[in-house]
């Protein structure tokens, strides 16, 4: 696929303008695709809902007004948006270097649980010092949690799906043993759960908005997440390592400790994710703390490509889904069920339209060669064989 | 990277092709967008006037789980639909919400959009925070919680909380159990060991041993409200221990007196009726009675009267009740078991009192000493009476 012919260092300047031109491209077919899929996906529901009884174009106008139709509505979309972004980078930023892990759910309870016990331990401090407490504490032992994923990965060959998976159910007994039992606030009768943290000591909304700042918290994450794992030379050793691994290693690249690194990154994103559950809405650990994010939480990472940026749109749309759930029950009595077929229909449609990358001529710079058909989805050679 | 440099380009009449192909997706999806926006202005606002329309009353219900599951959510959902049928009551129901903001989104989205003004927002887990944030978002709603958690001191004056002394329904199923079970063995699978499941099994088997003395029932715990492969585990587990019959206090007793059935043994229900699932080795069961509840506080809330800000009953008050026998229960079961419900009925019965020892030996309640229904030290019960084969750990 490389050309040697035109290295980038010593282009000219309209190839370089062709270079430019060649990300601009990129970005539209992502683009095209992915909403092609999306528009596909909706059709498809549309047809599923009316076989159910409903008229899909009602179900979608009630989506769009549960998630995006009014000030309300939107902002319960982006409530909910906030810790599907930390989660996703669980799965995000470890899948960079070719590693899937799936254990964001497990990350975020003991996440959630250290924030607690931390924000009890700081109480009677000042509040910036709990949360700020709290935070680290959660993004600690949240990263410890996947980093012990990637550690068994590369030190004990052991599979990291299945370890982080594993890993998420130790989590929650470990969670429902401390609250039912040493951290038990005696006062929980019925719903064991440790002490609250105070009032006074926890996350607030965003000033103007009913939406605490968990999703700042997001939006930062994936944000830094980005420049980490797209722009630093750290970011391209990742891509080396995802690409081939016996490259990097001979390259020179520490591949045993960056794999580790960055599952402790997005372990530590998905702790976040539960430390916020902790100080903005729970005041306190229990059984509540397991709310399935961290297995959107894999669905958003999937459909944003691993790209933090795109995390951030792509949760948004899944809050949006979720926060659309209610009305659709409400309104047309379907049953809650309808909104995960969507998110599955949206899953494999997206998954099937992978296929179609580098099959568009109008996203390759380098088109197919005359002698090759060149009709739209039809070419037997994938244009992109040739570059 | 270097692979996107290019070296052939394609022709232009293609090019022009592709380019109008990917704005015509482009274009549409614009279109959809627009098309619903401009929709939105009118519609947006039909939400609104259906709440306060005349005297009509809209109530939302909101469930943790599936509001079918043979268990508790069905308990509450059977409620609903008594107050459905009511004239100028209308109702919402959302199912399979979790207690995380999404509950207190789901009010707020009840209120706003659907012009609900009292709201049943059914698990226990609601309350704290979630019924309590709202509750002061939304002065004017009523918020009516099932869990019996209200503190006049310091919740808000629009909660309320009801809950229901099941566990002398649960007194009564033990009868019939204990003049059952020909091996003696009961089996009991519980979620959590909390105060109100301890309840439960300790009147069962207490109800059971007042008829059988060398009856005993077998207690596992299994973790959570809902699971279903561990409570299937447990139940085949229990059976292949010789235990005859099976209860269970779950959110779904589903699979667990599904199973019994199919591996011949009885068993009792929980939260509904699920002698559908059984038709030979359904006893009776303890069922909720949400139906009247819901009844008598809409009927308040309409005629704007104060409603009771903490409503607890059981048999006496209509708010607990048992499934019919079934085939297998013998006369003289149903007479015993009768009898003792008449005891409720009439107030007599005092299901805790002593001399009272817990499995470990220890007096809990000395001798002389009854704790009757509203006995406060039973809210916080840690112990698993004589009897009972298991663990609180």
């Amino acid at each position: 696929m490389i050309n040697p012919a035109a290295p980038a260092a010593t282009a000219t300047a309209p190839e370089r303008r062709r270079l430019g031109g060649a990300k601009a491209r990129r970005l539209a077919e992502t683009l095209s695709i992915r909403s092609g899929a999306v528009l596909t996906a909706l059709l498809i529901f549309g047809v599923f809902v009316a076989i159910a009884g409903a008229n899909p174009l009602e179900v979608f106008y009630e989506m769009y007004r549960g998630s995006f139709g009014s000030s309300f509505s939107f902002q319960n979309t982006l409530l909910r948006a906030a810790p599907l972004m930390l989660t996703a980078l669980c799965t995000a930023l470890p899948a960079k270097l070719g590693l899937i892990i799936i254990g964001g759910e497990g990350a975020a309870v003991v996440g959630g649980l250290a924030a607690a016990v931390t924000g009890l331990g700081l109480r009677g401090t000042s509040p910036w010092l709990v949360l700020t407490g709290m935070l680290l504490a959660g993004f600690a032992v949240g990263g410890l949690w996947i980093g012990l994923a990637g550690w068994l990965r590369v030190y004990r060959g052991v599979n990291e799906t299945i370890s982080s998976l594993l890993l998420t159910y130790i989590a929650i007994a470990l969670l429902n043993h401390l609250v039912e039992g040493p951290l038990r606030d005696a006062t929980s009768l019925n719903k064991p759960s440790t002490a609250h943290i105070g009032i006074d000591n926890m996350l607030h909304n965003i000033p103007g908005l009913d939406v605490h700042w968990g999703l700042v918290y997001g939006v930062v994450a994936c944000v830094v997440a980005y420049v980490v794992m797209d722009v630093s030379v750290f970011g391209f050793g990742s891509s080396m390592v995802g690409g081939n691994v016996r490259a990097a290693q001979l390259s020179g690249l520490p591949v045993r400790a960056m794999t580790v690194i960055a599952c402790l990154l997005g372990g530590g994103a998905a702790g976040v994710a539960g430390m916020v559950e902790v100080a903005a809405v729970h005041g306190k650990a229990n059984a509540s703390l397991v709310t399935g994010y961290g297995y959107t939480g894999i669905l958003v990472a999937f459909l944003a490509r691993n790209n933090p940026l795109a995390i951030i749109p792509v949760a948004t749309l899944l809050g949006g889904i979720g926060a659309s759930s209610g009305l659709l029950q409400r309104v047309f009595n379907l049953p809650d069920a309808t909104v995960s077929v969507f998110q599955g229909i949206l899953f494999i449609v997206i998954l099937a339209g992978e296929t179609l990358y580098g099959r568009f001529a109008i996203f390759q710079e380098c088109a197919a060669p005359p002698a090759t058909k060149p009709a739209v989805g039809n070419s037997s050679t994938p244009s992109q064989a040739v570059t | 990277m270097s692979n996107e440099i290019s070296v052939v380009r394609s022709p232009p009449h293609l090019r022009a092709a592709s380019v109008a192909a990917f704005l015509v997706v482009w274009g549409t999806m614009l279109l959809v967008l627009s098309g619903c926006s401009k929709k939105s202005a009118p519609d947006a606002t039909q939400g609104a006037p259906e709440g306060t329309q005349g005297k009509d009353l809209t109530v939302g219900f909101i469930y943790v789980g599936p509001k079918d599951d043979y268990g508790y959510n069905q308990s509450h959902a059977e409620g609903a639909q008594v107050i459905a049928k009511m004239p100028g009551v209308k109702i919402r129901e959302e199912e399979n919400v979790p207690e995380t903001v999404a509950v207190q989104k789901t009010m707020e989205s009840m209120i706003t959009l659907d012009g609900a003004t009292v709201l049943f927002p059914t698990s226990f887990g609601y309350f704290d925070p979630h019924i309590l944030v709202e509750a002061k978002k939304f002065p004017d709603r009523t918020f009516l919680h099932c869990g019996g958690l209200y503190d006049e001191t310091k919740h808000p004056k629009n909660v309320g909380s009801y809950f229901g002394y099941i566990d002398e329904a649960e007194y009564v199923s033990g009868i019939a159990a204990g003049l059952t079970t020909k091996s003696n063995k009961l089996g009991f699978i519980a979620a959590k060991p909390i105060p109100q499941v301890l309840r439960n099994i300790n009147s069962f088997t207490l109800g059971a041993r007042s008829v059988n003395p060398s009856a005993t029932t077998t207690v596992i715990f299994t973790g959570d409200w809902s699971m279903p492969v561990k409570e299937a585990e447990a139940a085949n587990s229990l059976i292949d221990q010789g235990v005859d019959v099976l209860t269970a206090h779950v959110d779904s007793p589903k699979v667990i007196i599904e199973l019994a059935e199919r591996r011949g043994i009885s068993s009792c229900g929980y939260h509904v009726s699920q002698a559908a699932l059984a038709p030979k080795g359904y006893l009776t069961g303890a069922e909720w009675n949400w139906g009247k509840v819901y009844t008598d506080y809409v009927n308040l809330i309409r005629d704007g009267k104060p409603f009771p800000h903490l409503l607890r009953g059981g048999f006496k008050d209509g708010f607990v009740k048992m499934s019919p026998y079934g085939p297998a229960v013998s006369e003289d079961a149903r007479k015993k078991a009768d009898e003792a419900k008449a005891k409720f009925m009439d107030g007599s019965m005092i299901i805790y009192r002593g001399p009272l020892k817990d499995n470990k030996g220890n007096e809990i309640i000395a001798a002389g000493v009854n704790q009757g229904q509203t006995d406060i030290n039973l809210e916080k019960m840690g112990y698993l009476v004589e009897g009972v084969k298991g663990s609180v750990q």
